[in-house]
């Protein structure tokens, strides 16, 4: 089980309210936990990762067990606390606008 | 008895306002998608409960919503904008080359006749239609590719196409205008294109009568007359009588010709609306007053409209989609501002009235009549 924590405009167009919680096959990565994000929720397709590309978006960023995960590869292992649901996998809207 | 619902895009979410045929009491919905850019909020003329939303944000990109009830309940439905082949390049502000980049929907028109279809015009500029209810959506190709496509550049804005007309007696032509690109049409159903920018002059690019590379800023038609258009240029105001293929200036008497809105009444096809705007440095009105300007005439002769309209201290802007008309007897005409204010005049611009006065920045007004 893996717990993902979804920004709040997100979470508004998921229609969820708190973590989201998916079961994700074989290894636990950013692809892995994004491509069952996206099958469960499919509005999010596009807004946290280019359609065509699979980049994240500018913008938003990737946290876990109190480290940025944004600049990792997206088939890197997450954190095995992810990967056993201890920890959330953070999708964050960055800080910017003032 | 008739109602009219004004369909208001904003910076920060979109808003429903009804009223009965008097126009005077406003019911205020909203906000609807709130956070989110509302670039354009429009309902389909075949069938007006349902309606197309563009919603966006730098964060998370490009979403569509519709409704098909009316605004009651929405659904996101495809947001995937892919151009056609290999996109290419068009011109950056320093004149260099730049591959087009999908940013966001600005204009969404639905179909006269059928309420799955509807186009959207984006940035970076080109034209999509969806014939599934904006389920999927392809892109027409030809108006990129119709060869004057390397050397669009994007104006203060962005690259966007944010105007689409659609002919009511020809399903095959349409009309789209790109900043800073300019004006467009195709008679075979977005196959082909072909510019229509004979006798606009724009004294800041090189040629000031080139085929392409005018800035544009919106264009409107009375449905009765789809061979007259008429044109808020970045500055001037001009008109065609052809299509589009050769255009007359008719700023006339107006302060300034700069501007962005552009409107037609709805039963008097040479009374047209615009905004006069100071100039493309200073975007709020002259002398910081808020007027309409009417012709009567088709442009040339301009009158102020100033009624309930502030006339001292208004440093706001009109935005190029955020001026409409109902279509009752006597013609409503409806505009936003960027600072929040949405006002309406029940008697085709003589006296104006603030519909509300706090919302975020108005970037597009659309008005359904419903019976």
């Amino acid at each position: 089980m893996i717990r993902v924590v979804l920004p709040a405009h997100l979470r508004t167009l998921a229609h969820v309210k708190g973590d989201v919680v998916l079961e994700v096959d074989g290894e636990v990565t950013q692809r892995s936990v994004l491509d069952a994000l996206e099958a469960s929720y499919p509005m999010l397709r596009g807004t946290i990762r280019d359609h065509d590309t699979q980049q994240r978006r500018g913008f938003v960023r990737f946290f876990a067990c109190e480290q940025d995960l944004s600049h990792e590869s997206p088939d890197t292992p997450l954190p095995e606390a992810v990967a056993t649901g201890a920890e959330p996998f953070f999708v964050i809207g960055a800080i910017a606008g003032g | 008895m008739s109602e009219v619902r004004v369909l208001v895009g904003t910076r920060k979410g979109a808003f429903v306002l009804t009223s009965d045929a008097k126009r005077e009491q406003w019911d205020v919905s909203g906000p609807h998608f709130a956070g989110w850019e509302i670039y354009h909020f429009k309902g389909s003329p075949a069938d007006p409960s349902r309606l197309y939303v563009s919603q966006s944000t730098g964060w998370f990109g490009q979403l569509i919503q519709r409704s098909n009830d009316g605004g009651k309940t929405w659904e996101p439905m495809g947001n995937q904008f892919k151009y056609d082949g290999v996109p290419g390049t068009h011109q950056w502000y320093d004149g260099t080359p730049h591959p087009w980049e999908f940013k966001r929907v600005w204009h969404l028109e639905p179909s006269l006749t059928d309420p799955d279809t509807v186009y959207a015009g984006v940035e970076d500029a080109a034209l999509f239609r969806s014939n599934d209810g904006a389920q999927t959506w392809q892109e027409l190709a030809g108006l990129r590719g119709h060869g004057s496509g390397p050397r669009w550049q994007p104006g203060a804005g962005g690259m966007c196409l944010h105007t689409i007309i659609l002919d009511p007696d020809n399903p095959q032509r349409i009309f789209i205008a790109i900043s800073a690109a300019g004006a467009f049409r195709t008679d075979d159903g977005g196959e082909t294109w072909r510019p229509i920018n004979r006798g606009l002059k724009s004294q800041y690019i090189p040629d000031p009568d080139a085929e392409v590379g005018h800035c544009v800023h919106h264009i409107a038609m009375h449905p009765s007359r789809p061979n007259t258009l008429f044109m808020q240029k970045h500055w001037d105001v001009m008109r065609s009588d052809d299509s589009g293929d050769s255009w007359q200036e008719v700023s006339g008497n107006l302060p300034t010709d700069f501007g962005f809105a552009i409107d037609v009444h709805a039963h008097e096809p040479e009374t047209i609306y615009v905004v006069p705007i100071k100039s493309d440095s200073e975007h709020f009105p002259p002398d910081g007053k808020l007027r309409v300007f009417r012709s009567r005439t088709g442009g040339n002769e301009w009158e102020p409209l100033t009624k309930g309209l502030p006339q001292s201290d208004c440093y706001v802007n009109v935005l190029r989609d955020a001026m409409a008309v109902d279509s009752l007897d006597s013609c409503g005409i409806y505009f936003g501002t960027t600072g929040g204010q949405v006002y309406a005049s029940a008697n085709a611009g003589e006296n104006w009235a603030p519909i509300v006065r706090d919302l975020p920045a108005v970037l597009s007004v659309e008005v359904q009549t419903l019976p």
